[in-house]
């Protein structure tokens, strides 16, 4: 015990920039290796991008084709493209898309801001509904209520999401007019200054409340489905981390003190249980980059996911490269700041 | 890694000897029992397809875009096809090959990460590496540009929700090794002079096979998804193959008649379902931490009646969802 | 001496339906101001259950018979409310592991005052004068300071100082005391009986002390009771149970105690 004490002491003066250094070393060695990896899986496979960009027509003649090969690095040998890339990258360009010509980099930071709205939206819608279920369900465990939440919560771990999708914009938008069907905004409606790239904070820092309420109203179906999904899973979760705090000697302390109820859950409970909800939430929101995908191309919403699919399907490479980056930084990103509010949550931990 | 992680190990190796005692009381929770016989249901819909269903769920001969009624149960679709029909014999497409995803990626995974958490040193740096960096691609959008380079098809579908599903079996299985390595009987029988590899198989694989099915069981769900969610995109099953996620997505074009989405839709939440009721009563089984009936009469307190009941505390979840250490 | 608390036929019953069991059968203990009632008995003996049914903390399945009269107050079926205002304001309890006990991610300051400020109404810092007051009665090291800490960034007997001053911050006529020293190292438990004399003394307390170790217990007890399988198999004084133990159990339990003669430490 007292060589633990000891430790914890010594750690408390914290070297928060010596860390960040190693991170940012091993993220950048993960980055490369998202790139490596996106790079084997398309280039090395057996479609071709040439007829994919091509029509029928140009692919007859073979100056055009000889020249589109060129253009695109594909005469050159594959670990030659792939260092070709690298370097490019380091310039800070990520190259020219296939499908449309224009720069991915510049595509991309539309087509980024679009997603992440989404998701965060998402994310806190779910934590909000997942932490009052899972809540309920651990301090009932076992009863009725509990049972009910499982259910529930087994169920939205079930539903196809794309298909949960489809029956949204069909009931909500085309039945019942509730709410707008597709796109981020009314096509009547300009979009606010860009400042974020996230709509309803930059129609928020520009002051338009007509902008903001439209934007907002065209987030809640895309965010309904993507969150049904993530409350499946944070709820289950959240409900075994409560119980768990639950039976600990604090919890029992805390009510030995006659503190009401709701101060044992808020102050107590739920601070006790946040570390593993908190390292749960930086999964979930990688299980929703996922679902955007899906749920995007339904709802016409201009994201990633969007773009992915598009890239995908055409095998433009520079597209697919750039959204494996980007995927790739957003994961080194969540992980970063999970570690991050650790040490903010946890004085225990200091981050070395 | 911190002390937590420690004490997960200890703990991965209890639930490993749990997994083998307990399994058996799964089968009395009444959730696994829905979900076995709705599982049971489509398994049967899915071999019995060619006799019980009404029509070729290829042949365009009814009239298009029926609605349901006695004509066609379910209606027709916009080639005149019927709609049960083709549900049916989608269970035959769907379920066999999420299988064999599953199977797959639980193979490859579990021995990558049985061989890197055996092994240890660099062998173990650079497959952990290499878990951590598929693991860093959203599954849906990894899977996609691998099934969009490989080619549309099927097949391409499973292998890519092969690559990218078995990273989560090599972490649970590598988190599990690490616990049994340093049980005593392996040790011992390290010191009779079995060679390593023996060990591996007769003392270590066996003891994690139950964590790690059911994790497999759990996936299936996750498979399912992915592979209708692929032919959804266009990217798996193509026409005119009757697969429930192409189904829904010719339904797209038809957003009026209703049935032609509602149905395959349902019968993907169903089946999943199936699979998540089977698989969450098994976990409960294996993981007595978020199992109802033991905790719940010790949720207020449970430390007063813990002189002879104490629950082991068991810091792993057979999801694998333990293993993302943020303090590093 | 009339009894601040006593408990009079206390049965409790634990478990799910299918497989109840009686952990506690007819226990009756009275507890006096300024005096300190051991509870001995090995684990499983049903020793802590009597302490937790006395807050009412037991768990939601089980269930208490008999009577814990607080005063003129009923404290078996008493309903959530009116327990809270009995929990840490009349009784308190202090725990056996104080790095358990204390809230690992919120500092002692809080800690200390929110349960004060909740049940005596006291402003934020009256109520961090209150527990700057407390933590220099025991004698925690720089006060101030510690106020501002984390339950880690102390000693193991330091924190259970600052649990003894959580307990003691509402002035209770009770505490419960579950093992306030296994935990501890040795070397530390001495200070902290100590601790817990002076303060039964000087506050006239009266205190349930929950222990399966008879040093302890020889050492501060004034009364002693020992548990077997829920039920209470003798009681008396300090002096009759350890010069003329009756019952074979209270003699099996001596006798396995190390320097049973020596431990008379106060």
């Amino acid at each position: 015990m007292t060589s633990t004490n000891q430790a914890a002491r010594n750690r408390t003066g914290s070297a928060l920039p010596g860390y960040l250094l190693r991170r940012l070393g091993t993220s950048v060695i993960l980055l490369v290796g998202v790139t490596l990896v996106t790079f084997i899986l398309t280039a090395i496979v057996p479609g071709d991008p040439i007829s994919a960009a091509l029509g029928e027509g140009a692919i007859q003649n073979p100056a055009t084709v000889e020249a589109y090969r060129e253009r695109y690095g594909m005469d050159r040998s594959l670990p030659e493209r792939y260092w070709l890339y690298l370097m490019t990258l380091l310039q800070g360009d990520l190259g020219t898309s296939i499908r449309t010509s224009r720069p991915v980099l510049e595509e991309l930071s539309i087509a980024l801001p679009a997603t992440v709205e989404v998701a965060v939206a998402a994310v806190i819608v779910s934590l909000a509904v997942a932490l009052v279920m899972g809540t309920i369900a651990a301090y009932r465990a076992g009863k009725l209520s509990d049972q009910i939440v499982r259910v529930l919560s087994l169920i939205g771990l079930s539903v196809p999401t794309f298909w949960l999708a489809i029956m949204t914009y069909r009931l909500f938008f085309m039945e019942l007019g509730w709410a707008p069907g597709s796109g981020r905004l009314s096509p009547a409606l300009n979009p606010p200054p860009r400042i974020t790239g996230l709509y309803l904070v930059d129609f928020a820092l520009d002051g338009d409340h007509v902008g903001f309420i439209d934007a907002a109203a065209h987030l809640v179906l895309p965010v309904l489905v993507l969150s049904l999904f993530t409350i499946g899973l944070l709820t289950r979760f959240i409900r075994t981390s409560v119980l768990e705090v639950l039976s600990s000697d604090y919890i029992r302390a805390a009510k030995a003190k006659g503190l009401p109820t709701r101060r044992v859950v808020l102050n107590y409970l739920l601070r006790g249980a946040s570390l593993p909800i908190l390292t749960m939430l930086g999964i979930a929101f990688g299980a929703l980059l996922s679902g955007t995908v899906l749920v995007e191309a339904i709802f016409a919403w201009p994201g990633l996911g969007t773009y992915a699919y598009y890239a995908a399907i055409n095998l433009d490479l520079p597209a697919v490269m750039g959204v494996g980056l980007v995927v790739g930084i957003i994961y080194v990103v969540i992980n970063l700041t999970v570690d991050l509010l650790y040490g903010v949550l946890d004085p225990r931990v200091r981050l070395r | 890694m911190n002390a937590a992680t420690s004490v997960g190990r200890t703990a991965d190796a209890k639930l490993a000897r749990r997994s083998r005692r307990r399994l058996p009381a799964a089968w009395r929770s009444p959730l696994a029992v829905i979900g076995l016989t709705i599982a049971a249901a489509w398994f049967l819909a899915a071999i019995l397809a060619p006799w019980i269903a009404p029509h070729d769920p290829l042949a365009q001969d009814l009239p298009r875009l029926t609605p349901p009624g006695e004509a066609a149960v379910l209606g027709t679709d916009a080639l005149g096809r019927d709609v049960l029909s083709r549900l049916l014999h989608g269970a035959g497409v769907t379920i066999p090959l999420a299988g064999m995803l599953v199977l797959c990626a639980m193979v490859l995974g579990t021995l990558i990460g049985a061989v890197g958490g055996y092994v240890g040193g660099w062998v173990d740096e650079i497959l952990g590496r290499l878990t951590d960096l598929f693991m860093a691609f959203p599954t849906v959008i990894l899977a996609m540009v691998i099934a969009a380079s490989l080619g549309p098809s099927l097949f391409n579908a499973v292998l890519a929700g092969i690559i990218v599903t078995w990273p989560i079996y090599a972490r649970v299985t590598r988190s599990l090794v690490l616990g049994l390595r340093s049980q005593n009987y392996v040790i011992a029988s390290r010191m009779l002079g079995y060679s390593s590899w023996r060990s591996l198989g007769t003392d270590i694989l066996p003891n994690i096979m139950g964590p790690v099915l059911v994790l497999a069981s759990l996936e299936i769900g996750t498979a399912i998804l992915l592979l209708t969610g692929l032919s959804f995109l266009g990217l798996g099953a193509q026409p005119p193959t009757p697969e429930w996620g192409s189904m829904i997505s010719g339904a797209m074009q038809n957003i009026d008649a209703w049935w032609l989405g509602v149905f395959p839709g349902l019968a993907i939440l169903t089946i999943v379902m199936a699979f998540n009721f089977v698989g969450d009563s098994l976990r409960d089984v294996l993981d007595p931490l978020s199992s109802a009936e033991r905790q719940g009469a010790g949720a207020a307190a449970p430390a007063v009646s813990s002189d002879d009941s104490a629950a082991d505390p068991v810091t792993t979840r057979v999801d694998g969802t333990d293993d993302q250490e943020a303090t590093r | 001496m009339s009894a601040v608390l006593s408990i009079d036929d206390l049965g409790v019953e634990l478990g799910p339906k299918h497989a109840r069991r009686k952990v506690v059968r007819g226990v009756s203990l009275d507890l006096t101001a300024g005096k300190i009632q051991g509870l001995a008995g090995e684990s499983g003996s049903g020793k802590t259950v009597t302490a937790m049914a006395v807050l009412g903390l037991l768990p939601q399945s089980a269930e208490a018979t008999g009577s814990i009269r607080l005063g003129d107050t009923e404290l078996i079926g008493l309903g959530q409310r009116a327990l809270g205002k009995i929990r840490g304001m009349r009784v308190a309890m202090i725990f056996q592991d104080p790095s358990a006990s204390l809230h690992p991610q919120i500092t002692i300051g809080s800690q200390l005052t929110d349960h004060v400020r909740h049940h005596m109404k006291l402003k934020r810092k009256e109520a961090r004068e209150r527990a700057v007051e407390l933590l220099t009665r025991v004698r925690v090291p720089d006060p101030e300071h510690a106020l501002r800490r984390y339950p880690h960034q102390f000693s193991g007997g330091q924190r259970q100082r600052i649990a003894i001053a959580m307990a003691l911050a509402c002035d209770p006529e009770v505490l419960l005391a579950d093992e306030p020293t296994t935990a501890l190292d040795v070397t530390v438990q001495a200070g902290i009986l100590h601790l817990l004399r002076d303060l039964v003394q000087e506050r006239d307390l009266a205190v349930l002390l929950v222990t399966h170790d008879l040093g302890v217990m020889s050492s501060i007890a004034d009364d002693v009771a020992v548990m077997r399988h829920g039920q209470i198999v003798e009681s008396g004084t300090r002096q009759q149970m350890f010069t003329a133990p009756q019952h074979p159990y209270t003699r099996e339990l001596l006798e396995a105690m190390p320097d049973a003669q020596e431990s008379d430490v106060l």
